[in-house]
């Protein structure tokens, strides 16, 4: 069975300036095991997203429609206390600022037991620390006997970013979800992060859903992509061919300005022109066709009629373009 | 060759004194947050300064605008010693020398329009009067591409990429000769960032501008600069020109720096050797003696802990501050 299968969802926020489509029909699976990332820029609706596989979007006007099935279980119409043994256990998450996850008052191993102790209620506290050790142990806290007993100020960033891998994982949850876990690192840290998750996956066989901004970190460690734009899932590819053959116009904008190692002195960037919409005023059509290159080729359609996720080549793609100019967007060889 | 140098640093040091009290009689612990950093920068062309989060790289910048004052050595602008300026020659400096901010949200004055606060520098310098200065704020904010009738909206109205464009035009508002931008890309999307390293490159070769250009993503770099300085710990440790630095890194840091960015290419990701490196940069209140990097370098030898290995000419214009050059 399919592990984790989200049907048109849709979130909106009501606020007094008008409703916050974030969310608009998004549709994905998760299989066992693999692993995905949800790319996008900032209001592009990642996490807003993320946050709903748990319902963790909060606030005083949200509408949440579609269904999220974990197992064949729509976690939309869980009871509140079904919800909270599904978060941690089947599904944890790893946020992206780890000093705002963590509780400055407790200790690192308190938190680590803590995590274990909502779902295993009958847990001593001698195993609890157990756990806490062995978990610190496994995710390369050197000293875990001196560490375990020390606060969140007393940890670098990096180190404080394992803590929180540490909690998320000592339940052995089946989906490991992961927004912008490496955002607030260093570059060298980020490494060693990655490969820690990398290797953890390995070690559990969860799955993990990363969210992200960074396509490099996608190329890195995931096998599926999702591409995001205002709300919606604009692309849907296999890593490999994101990258080599994008079949939506804005991934390929996203990956012609992102600037590489190797791209040479004064190179021009080609930039997608113009800023993401305001989801409050979303522009007619396709959300995209204000800023891009190709909707003038199509005479008004892309203004008018909002493109469907579908088939083209072996991705899929919300675009009005024919199949052969979407597989040729990187120009050369199709 | 000097003399086409607009600004140079020489033995640049900033220590700041934190924590210990006097009640307490202790000797008060230093942050040494730039030490020792000596470089030029040529007219009309770019120096990226890299480095990861505490290696000094803002404080040298503000150090540069003298937007703080160093524990020693000096800057010079066109041969002029700005360290030791008075007051008033400060305010004249800083129509040659302006700073582009990180946060786009931030600097700029949420109840100033933002045609007020791109024309606040002619207002200080009073350049130029009342009238005029409308007419060449409206003419900057074509300049860097905003559109002049938004002269009277307020900088909650922009979104992150038009800010930082007005952050760009208040800093040329005085026509400088040097723009330090401090991270002028990282809070910005990427699709963005391209659009304001293209705006900065254009301007570049349209008014003749210098760049100190302060950033930790290595990519950006390699695209916008003509001289890159490594800096790990308030040392600068490798500095040349960006294919030396990035194809011929000598400095064991600068490898690990470059294998740990992520490419954007699956294909690569496989192949490519990463260097993880063990543990995080240690505090700059108390450095490793000698080579600073030599607690997390996979090639450290006794002499890295005994001896600081002082930059050194390797070919011509690169320059690597270690024992055992790769």
């Amino acid at each position: 069975m399919t592990l984790l299968s989200v049907r048109d969802l849709n979130v909106t926020f009501g606020t007094p300036e008008g409703d916050v489509r974030a969310v608009q029909g998004v549709s994905f699976d998760i299989e066992p095991g693999e692993t995905v990332a949800i790319v996008g820029e900032s209001g592009s609706g990642k996490s807003v997203t993320a946050n709903s596989l748990l319902r963790l979007n909060f606030g005083a006007d949200v509408r949440i429609s579609g269904e999220i099935l974990l197992e064949g279980r729509d976690v939309l119409t869980m009871t509140e206390d079904e919800v909270r043994s599904v978060r941690g256990s089947d599904m944890a998450m790893i946020f992206q600022d780890p000093l705002t996850a963590l509780n400055p008052f407790y200790t690192v191993g308190r938190q680590i037991g803590e995590a274990y102790a909502i779902h295993h209620p009958g847990a001593t506290k001698k195993e609890l620390r157990e756990i806490a050790l062995n978990s610190l142990e496994k995710v390369g806290i050197p000293e875990p006997l001196k560490r375990v007993d020390q606060y969140p100020h007393e940890f670098s960033g990096g180190m404080r970013q394992r803590i929180v891998i540490a909690m998320a994982l000592v339940n052995n949850p089946k989906i490991l979800i992961a927004d912008e876990p490496t955002t607030a690192l260093d570059v060298t840290v980020q490494a060693q992060i990655l490969e820690l998750i990398a290797e953890m996956q390995a070690q559990h066989g969860s799955a993990v859903i990363l969210i992200t901004h960074d396509l490099g970190v996608v190329a890195e460690i995931t096998e599926r992509v999702m591409v995001m734009y205002a709300g919606r899932v604009v692309e849907s590819a296999s890593v490999e061919n994101t990258f080599a053959v994008p079949t939506h116009p804005y991934t390929r904008g996203l990956l012609k300005s992102v600037k590489s190692l190797d791209t040479a002195r004064h190179e021009r960037l080609e930039p997608i022109p113009g800023t993401p919409p305001s989801l409050i005023k979303l522009p007619s059509g396709c959300p995209f066709h204000p800023r891009c290159a190709f909707a003038d080729s199509l005479g008004g359609r892309c203004s008018s009629e909002a493109p469907e996720l579908r088939i083209v080549g072996s991705s899929r793609s919300a675009c009005h373009l024919p199949d052969e100019r979407l597989l040729g967007l990187m120009g050369g060889a199709s | 060759m000097n003399t086409d140098l607009v600004l140079e640093a020489r033995g640049l040091r900033k220590y700041f004194p934190t924590g210990a009290s006097k009640m307490l009689q202790r000797p008060t612990d230093v942050v040494q947050a730039v030490d020792e950093v000596s470089f030029g920068l040529r007219r009309g062309t770019t120096l990226a300064i890299v480095g990861e989060s505490g290696c000094g790289k803002s404080t040298l910048g503000r150090l540069l605008a003298r937007l703080i004052e160093p524990t020693a050595g000096s800057v010079l602008l066109d041969g002029k010693d700005i360290t030791k300026a008075s007051s008033r020659e400060l305010l004249a400096l800083r129509r040659d020398i302006q700073v582009v901010f990180q946060d786009p949200y931030a600097c700029l004055n949420p109840r100033h329009s933002i045609g007020q606060s791109i024309g606040t520098p002619i207002r200080i310098q009073k350049t130029l009067s009342r009238a005029d200065e409308k007419a060449r704020v409206r003419e900057l904010m074509a300049l860097v591409g905003l559109n002049p009738e938004h002269y009277n909206r307020f900088p909650h109205e922009f979104s992150g990429g038009q800010r930082q464009r007005a952050g760009i035009a208040r800093a040329l508002a005085l026509q400088p000769k040097v723009i330090i931008a401090d991270e002028p890309v990282s809070a910005l999307d990427v699709s963005i960032q391209a659009q304001i390293l293209n705006l900065m490159e254009d301007l570049q070769s349209s008014m003749g501008l210098s760049y100190v250009f302060i950033a930790h993503d290595l990519s950006v770099v390699r695209h916008i600069a003509d001289q890159v300085a490594v800096m790990y710990l308030g040392k600068i440790v490798e500095i040349g020109d960006p294919t030396a630095v990035y194809e011929r890194s000598a400095h064991p840091y600068t490898k690990a720096l470059l294998s740990a960015v992520p490419v954007a290419d699956p294909k690569g990701a496989g192949e490519r050797k990463r260097i993880v490196l063990s543990g995080d940069v240690p505090s700059p209140v108390n450095p490793p003696s000698g080579c600073r990097f030599r607690t997390r370098c996979p090639k450290a030898e006794a002499r890295c802990a005994a001896e600081e290995p002082l930059l050194i000419e390797r070919e011509s214009g690169h320059q690597v501050a270690c024992h055992f050059p790769l």
